[in-house]
């Protein structure tokens, strides 16, 4: 009998528990927002408020995967040692690029709306950055990779319809056409970003 | 006037309506795929991006940043008077892409703004429920008539475009803005040649003043900003010449699904 009844606690320990670790799209999306929010209208130096958004950023941002979107159909002609040293760089540009674009806002305040599924990988969740005296509203989409849906990750940012991924891949396509391909001119420009 | 206006709708519909059969969403988003827009004329390119970046600092920028320092109700009250002027370039292509429904919704905004909203000043159709607007231009109606975008091109002055939307804009002079006809064009005695030129000067700097941040984030986070702005625009143009609002048909998801088995 206690055994019995300690099997059907079991059972209903780890079914609400299972539940609990998975996490919705858009409740992840708010949260994270919230709490980069929260940090923009603290009352700390800029330097801290970079340091503490590439924290928030390394947790929710999926840069592996949006690097290697970025890098377009030169990723398949890379050596393992060239996407060794590529990951590191342009984790180091990704960080640097995305907190110092955030950090010049303060306390910004963004809703979230609607979310749609795409399919298993992907969930696109919408949100509003609300309008201020200087700006007018701005609609923001997320593009959620949803693989493990116990650690949504987000792989990128349509700001009014224009895909923040897609056109830093465009950049770099660029950087690389106008230097014959080079995967070493491309590292140099992003070790020359992330020093500067 | 409008007899002329009315001949060159007329037969632009007829000339691109042939060309419709072959035109669906799918093909109308393979012609504008921003990768697929080639930079023919580079070097001319790059010289008039440099040269428009070098207005901008000099008149634009400063402009801007004075011109948004202004309340709020001053600045609404501009960038809703020049939304409601270029409904005269948004109902007559409208009309050219079979958009009649939304031609009527238009041309009852354009006289509530124009006489209730004091010459546009107050978006009162919107404060009705009208449908939210959506400008439209010759190079969009081309574009859904299955015109290709040609190559891409930067304008002195007036920045990003590409061969077919600079070709399409011709048809502003020759009657297709009726704006432009009661300023430049015909000697009304109403309004004058500074009015128009006005116009397009404060849409200009209402744009930059909107932007502000986001191009100076841009312009600072940038490893080659010439390649943003132009991937920004041709996106930009896609998703207005698809009049999408769901980013997903703008969004090639194969790239993505490729990277999971890296």
């Amino acid at each position: 009998m206690i055994q019995k009844k300690l099997l059907i606690f079991f059972v209903i320990f780890f079914s609400i528990t299972f539940n609990s670790f998975s996490l919705e799209p858009d409740i992840f999306v708010q949260s994270t927002v919230n709490r980069a929010s929260k940090l923009l209208g603290e009352n700390i130096s800029k330097d801290e408020k970079i340091k503490k958004l590439k924290t928030i950023a390394k947790e929710t941002v999926d840069i592996r995967g949006i690097g290697f979107y970025t890098l377009g159909k030169k990723r398949k002609s890379l050596n393992e040692d060239e996407k060794k040293r590529y990951t590191a760089l342009f984790e180091e540009y990704f960080l640097k690029s995305f907190s110092s674009r955030l950090a010049e806002y303060t306390n910004p305040e963004i809703d979230v709306r609607n979310k749609d599924k795409l399919n298993e990988n992907y969930t696109i969740v919408n949100s509003i950055l609300k309008a201020t005296d200087e700006r007018p509203e701005i609609k923001i989409d997320w593009r959620i990779y949803t693989k493990n849906p116990d650690n949504p990750l987000i792989r990128d940012l349509i700001i009014e319809g224009l895909s923040l991924a897609r056109t830093q891949k465009e950049e770099f396509a660029s950087v690389l056409n106008s230097n014959n391909d080079d995967i070493e001119a491309l590292f140099k420009v992003l070790k020359e970003f992330s020093q500067n | 006037m409008i007899k002329k206006i009315i001949v060159i709708i007329i037969t632009t519909f007829a000339l691109v309506s042939n060309l419709h059969a072959g035109s669906d969403g799918e093909l109308l988003l393979k012609k504008n795929e921003p990768s697929k827009i080639k930079d023919c004329s580079e070097t001319f390119n790059k010289a008039s991006f440099a040269l428009n970046q070098g207005l901008d600092k000099v008149i634009f920028k400063p402009v801007a940043s004075v011109y948004r320092l202004m309340p709020s109700p001053v600045k609404t009250g501009v960038s809703n008077s020049l939304n409601n002027l270029s409904n005269v370039i948004t109902i007559p292509n409208n009309l050219l892409q079979g958009e009649f429904v939304l031609a009527g919704i238009n041309v009852g905004r354009f006289v509530i703004n124009t006489t209730v909203g004091i010459l546009g000043l107050f978006d009162v159709a919107s404060y009705l429920g009208f449908e939210e607007y959506t400008k439209e231009d010759y190079g969009q109606s081309l574009a859904t008539h299955g015109v290709g975008p040609g190559c891409y091109l930067v304008l002195p002055v007036l920045g990003p475009s590409t061969a077919r939307d600079t070709i399409a804009s011709l048809a502003n002079f020759f009657g297709g803005d009726a704006w432009y006809n009661v300023t430049v064009r015909n000697d009304t005695h109403y309004f004058r040649d500074v009015d128009y030129y006005s116009s397009k000067v404060t849409s200009g700097v209402d744009f930059r003043a909107k932007n502000f941040d986001s191009i100076e984030n841009l312009e600072k986070n940038s490893l080659d900003f010439y390649a943003s702005v132009k991937s920004l625009y041709l996106q930009d143009r896609q998703q207005k010449i698809l009049n999408s609002q769901k980013i997903i048909e703008t969004q090639n998801d194969s790239d993505w699904e490729e990277i999971e088995t890296q």
